[in-house]
């Protein structure tokens, strides 16, 4: 059976092999990406329509602003689906599994904890607001926050973390990130605009249409942050306990 | 000549961890190998200046997807049978 499967992986690895020869050279000029008027519209006019100096950033949030709501819309989903799936289904009584050992959090690791979340923490912080500018954004600093979270549950135990973050605030911080970043998109619909056409909030914001769209792309960074956030720490708690949220990792 | 190297390098890395990891009998090594994977992973996007790529990678490809495979795993047996 290995062997025989072998045969079919041999023949896609060749054939992809052999389409890589056609792939164009890396950054060249005549390369398809380089060469589509989207591309050079973006390059031109980003920092014009937003006032963002990262492009990323600025085709992420706001020009293929439905894009990224939908993927929030998955993690959470996905958040949903692993918690539907084991709410109901673990072993409801604790079994001791084959590798667990009953020990004290250790001392030089729960220090060591204890100086790095903060640091996490404000560096997620840091990542989410400063998405504009450098490389980040939602994504990657609710990723940040969600770890330190985990850090905390892995050093400590569930328990500890669960104090920090209860687990009911997941399923609720999920769905307020959603939310925010589409009630951002329907108050510019309301004001006149389309969906998720941000520069309709310039009267909110009293500032130019430019930096209305700078500072729509924040909120909805951190719309993803929330999600994201606590959808990852979600995650964790309900695969490391089969769904019981006591005695994990 | 410096960067072609490097990228061999990383890159025959890569097809050495991707192996390992799917070699592995015990899936906690799998995982940490597989971590391994990602990280290099990030070390090429960031080489080829997309560094949210890099970024994302990370911090989801070598940060969380490990931990919830691990936290999997502690459910699970810990030897692969295949």
């Amino acid at each position: 059976m290995k062997l025989l499967s072998f045969i079919p992986v041999l023949v896609v690895g060749v054939l992809l092999l052999y389409a890589a020869k056609d792939f164009p050279e890396w950054g060249s000029l005549d390369a398809p990406a380089s060469k589509s008027p989207v591309s050079s519209h973006f390059i031109a006019n980003t920092g014009v329509d937003t006032e963002v100096p990262n492009m990323v950033t600025a085709v992420l949030a706001d020009y293929r602003g439905f894009d990224t709501m939908f993927e929030t819309v998955v993690v959470f989903i996905a958040g949903m689906a692993v918690l539907a799936i084991l709410k109901n289904s673990g072993r409801k009584k604790l079994v001791k599994r084959e590798f667990e050992v009953d020990a004290e959090p250790d001392l030089i690791v729960t220090n060591t904890v204890r100086l790095l979340v903060p640091v996490i923490q404000i560096f997620a912080f840091y990542v989410l607001a400063h998405g504009h500018v450098s490389p980040g954004g939602g994504f990657q600093g609710g990723v940040l926050m969600g770890a330190s979270f985990i850090l905390v549950a892995l050093s400590w135990d569930l328990e500890t973390a669960l104090i920090r973050f209860p687990f009911n605030w997941t399923t609720i911080l999920g769905g307020l990130g959603v939310f925010l970043y589409a009630g951002i998109g329907l108050l510019s619909m309301f004001l006149g605009g389309e969906f998720l056409d941000y520069s309709e909030l310039a009267n909110i914001f009293t500032v130019s249409r430019e930096m209305a769209r700078y500072h729509a792309m924040l909120g909805v960074e951190i719309g993803v942050g929330l999600t994201v956030t606590a959808i990852m720490f979600s995650l964790y708690a309900n695969l490391s306990t089969e769904g019981r949220h006591q005695r994990g990792l | 000549m410096g960067l072609a190297l490097f990228n061999t390098f990383i890159l025959l890395l890569l097809v050495v961890a991707a192996l390992l990891a799917l070699r592995v009998k015990d899936l906690l090594t799998a995982s940490v190998v597989f971590a391994v994977y990602s990280f290099l992973m990030c070390l090429l996007w960031a080489e080829m200046g997309a560094v949210d790529v890099a970024f994302t990678e990370a911090t989801v490809g070598a940060g969380i997807s490990t931990v919830v495979l691990i936290a999997t795993i502690f459910n699970l047996k810990r030897k692969s049978s295949d």
